[in-house]
């Protein structure tokens, strides 16, 4: 099985629907001769021609809008969002139109669109280039949010995204793009090509949605988390000796409960990890569904740990990012009970 | 501050007209009938600049068609026009009175501007897909494959709403009928039929868009957005403007028709514009075909400002005695859709006054017949609605586990 990096990934299961699905077209700022800032488009234009794959004007709202007039008609559009921190001008259509297309229309239209979105910090992005908006779609009935942390996933979950026929967020850790992240900012990039997840067949598969995975099997304490954080979550696992199962949730939401309760009601402890803001984030939502499903295995208070209440600076970026330790004194924390 | 300075001032547009004060329509810059040029379709958008500023109109006072675009449209299909625009109004009329008696929640009538929905109708074919705003339902009911009763259970919320009681009245959906669904939020659908019009040409079909928005929704963002993606893609697409003179309370100014028009943003834009009379029904027949020729040859988008007037209430929720002379719509210089073409009509000997009156006393028979029929599968008032059940469906394809759980705690399937 050849090693591929996320972006290869990406541009593999892109170039797989391309080719599968004469009505897949992809679109967005720069990513059509230039291949994307990022890449993941790369050489797409080339081999399937640009009304299939071409570049977009800087309108977040309309690379979004019209694609769900493609949608309705019949096409199945993916669309790329520079960075997730550019999504706002596109929330309009987002939340008022693509969710709910369907259940207005009572199914006569409906958008099946995916919406690339690279997201997440620890690459000194600063404030426009960090966020991890997620909750504001995992809040918008009628949206799919999904996340992957690894190149087998991504290629995976994005052909299940872009045959899916509800409207698919698609939220991609910049972080990972290249390779796992753990949080140890201070030490080399181990690239994909060195770890089992880079590992990534070159044919159709895929992930389903509503379909998390154990990361890493344990029976200390349950971990609650996605993207970069998964790896972040390994990491404080391994430096802290605690035998914590790391649930990667992937399909945020509609999320895969069974395994979510099934791990707790094991472990008895949870904690819920992610790199977006604290207060009412999607860690909120997962401490809810935990209380109400497992309460009577608990054996300690749900812990959250989280980016800080606050935009994402620069230069406090590992003072913001919740890193290893931060993870780890969690994981502690929950045990002392 | 230096003494030769003058303080700014901030310029707040406003109306001449206001309640017990007559309205000004000298700011609507009219041409007359017959006087602004036709040009070929293949013109380049710059070319169109004067057609912006300028007003394409055929009948004149009289009731002749004159001038250059005058269109080839036979007596047969302008009196299917002219029926058109009478069911409409009667539609709207009935539907008013049964909002008044409470048998649905809310309305909102197209009067005086039925002329443009009807007669672009006309003007397109089976297939072309058109992004309505909540006032074209001309669109609709200039079809005789649409039957009024499904309209009226949409608007009663009833067991045979085809939205299953989910959207407001007149948020009307129907596919077949090249109708887009109806969405509150404003403008969104502009540019949704610009992706559809880009959609039809990614896969080298024949078909095109129809945009359509108000005045005052040309403010928001995806106006912009529409127009330059419009421009961009050369997407067949008709991006229809219609200039009522007010959105809500707001007079047009305040949207930014101020001393310009809203055809001058499509040439800004690169995008062929025309501004044309509303009321004028071969004006609308004739720019509604120009630009679907434009479209289906690959030329691009035509942007059309219809100038007419918003003749009755915003929605049954509003009172424009309010904010405006009761008696406007007597003064607005374009006059009335329905009587200016059974006027035509009438000079060219194709209709009188007895088939005028049987028409309309059909007309509300049929209105009638299927306002009844419709009541009988109930109504919002009387609770005979889709089952709360359905209310779950539809969010997604298939229900999440979190929707059927919901669904439960409803009380409505019981579990396992």
């Amino acid at each position: 099985m050849p090693a591929m990096t996320m972006i290869q990934a990406l541009r593999s299961a892109m170039d797989l629907m391309l080719e599968r699905d004469d009505n897949v077209v992809i679109y967005g700022q720069d990513v059509g001769y230039f291949g994307g800032v990022f890449r993941v488009t790369e050489g797409l234009q080339a081999k399937y021609g640009r009304s299939r794959v071409f570049d977009a004007p800087i309108s977040e709202g309309g690379i979004v809008g019209t694609a769900i007039g493609m949608g309705a008609y019949g096409l199945r559009p993916v669309v790329e969002v520079q960075f997730a921190d550019y999504f706002y001008p596109a929330y309009d259509q987002i939340v008022s139109e693509a969710a709910r297309l369907r259940y207005r229309s009572a199914g006569d239209f409906f958008a099946p669109i995916t919406i690339r979105m690279p997201c997440g910090g620890g690459i000194y992005g600063g404030q426009t280039h960090s966020q991890s908006p997620e909750v504001l779609f995992t809040h918008v009935c009628g949206l799919r949010t999904v996340m992957p942390s690894n190149p087998h996933d991504a290629k995976g979950l994005l052909i299940a995204s872009i045959e899916n026929d509800d409207p698919v967020i698609f939220l991609e850790p910049k972080r990972l793009y290249n390779g796992p992240f753990d949080g140890h900012h201070d030490r080399p990039l181990v690239p994909w090509s060195q770890h089992p997840l880079g590992e990534v067949p070159e044919g159709y598969y895929t992930v389903p949605m509503e379909s998390a995975a154990v990361f890493r099997p344990g029976n200390a304490l349950t971990a609650l988390t996605y993207g970069t954080m998964v790896f972040v979550c390994e990491a404080a696992a391994r430096e802290t000796g605690i035998d914590a199962e790391i649930i990667d949730l992937r399909s945020l939401w509609p999320l895969d409960l069974p395994t979510l309760v099934a791990s707790v009601k094991k472990t008895g402890r949870c904690v819920i990890v992610h790199e977006a803001t604290r207060t009412s984030g999607f860690g909120a939502e997962l401490a809810a569904l935990v209380q109400e499903h497992c309460f009577y295995h608990l054996e300690a208070p749900i812990e959250r740990v989280a980016g800080w209440d606050t935009p994402y600076p620069h230069a406090q970026e590992w003072a913001y990012f919740p890193g290893p330790a931060r993870v780890g004194a969690a994981f502690r924390r929950v045990m002392e009970d | 501050m230096s003494q030769d300075e003058t303080p700014l001032r901030l310029h707040v547009p406003e109306p001449t007209g206001r309640p017990g004060h007559e309205t000004d329509f000298s700011y609507l810059h009219l041409s007359r009938a017959g006087e602004v040029r036709r040009p070929p379709v293949e013109a380049s958008p710059a070319d169109t600049s004067d057609l912006a500023y300028t007003l394409v109109r055929v009948l004149d006072d009289e009731g002749d068609a004159i001038g250059p675009w005058a269109p080839e449209a036979d007596a047969a299909l302008l009196r299917r026009g002219l029926l058109a625009m009478m069911k409409t109004r009667t539609f709207d009329a009935r539907m008013l009175i049964a909002q008044r008696q409470k048998k649905i929640s809310f309305y909102m009538q197209c009067l005086g501007e039925e002329a443009i929905a009807t007669g672009h109708a006309l003007a397109l074919r089976q297939g072309d897909m058109c992004f309505p705003t909540y006032r074209q339902q001309g669109l609709l009911l200039a079809r005789d494959d649409v039957p009024m009763v499904d309209l009226i259970c949409e608007l009663l919320s009833n067991e045979r709403d085809p939205l299953k009681g989910r959207q407001l009245p007149v948020c009307y959906s129907m596919k077949r009928a090249g109708f887009f669904s109806i969405s509150g939020n404003l403008a969104t659908q502009f540019v949704q039929a610009v992706g559809w019009g880009m959609a039809s040409a990614i896969k080298g079909d024949t078909r095109i868009a129809s945009a359509w928005i108000g005045d005052g929704a040309t403010a928001e963002s995806d106006f912009h957005t529409a127009l330059t993606f419009a421009h961009v893609y050369r997407a067949p697409v008709i991006l229809n403007v219609v200039n009522n003179q007010w959105a809500i309370s707001t007079f047009q100014a305040i949207a930014g028709g101020e001393a310009t028009t809203f055809a001058a943003r499509g040439v800004g834009c690169g995008i062929a514009s025309l501004r044309v009379d509303g009321n004028d029904f071969l004006a609308v027949i004739a720019a509604s075909r120009w630009a679907a020729q434009r479209a289906r040859s690959n030329l691009g988008p035509t942007l059309i400002e219809w100038v007419t007037y918003r003749a009755g209430a915003h929605s049954t929720s509003d009172d424009p005695s309010r904010y405006r002379p009761s008696d406007d719509w007597k003064h607005f210089p374009l006059g009335d859709p329905v009587a200016r073409l059974a006027q035509h009509l009438r000079r060219i000997g194709a209709w009188s006054e007895e088939e005028h009156q049987k028409a309309q006393s059909e007309l509300d028979a049929q209105v009638s017949a299927a306002m009844k029929e419709a009541e009988r599968y109930g109504s919002l008032a009387d609770g005979h609605l889709h089952s709360p059940a359905a209310m779950f469906e539809d969010v997604y394809k298939v229900m999440p586990r979190h929707l059927e759980e919901q669904r439960r705690q409803l009380g409505l399937v019981r579990k396992g």
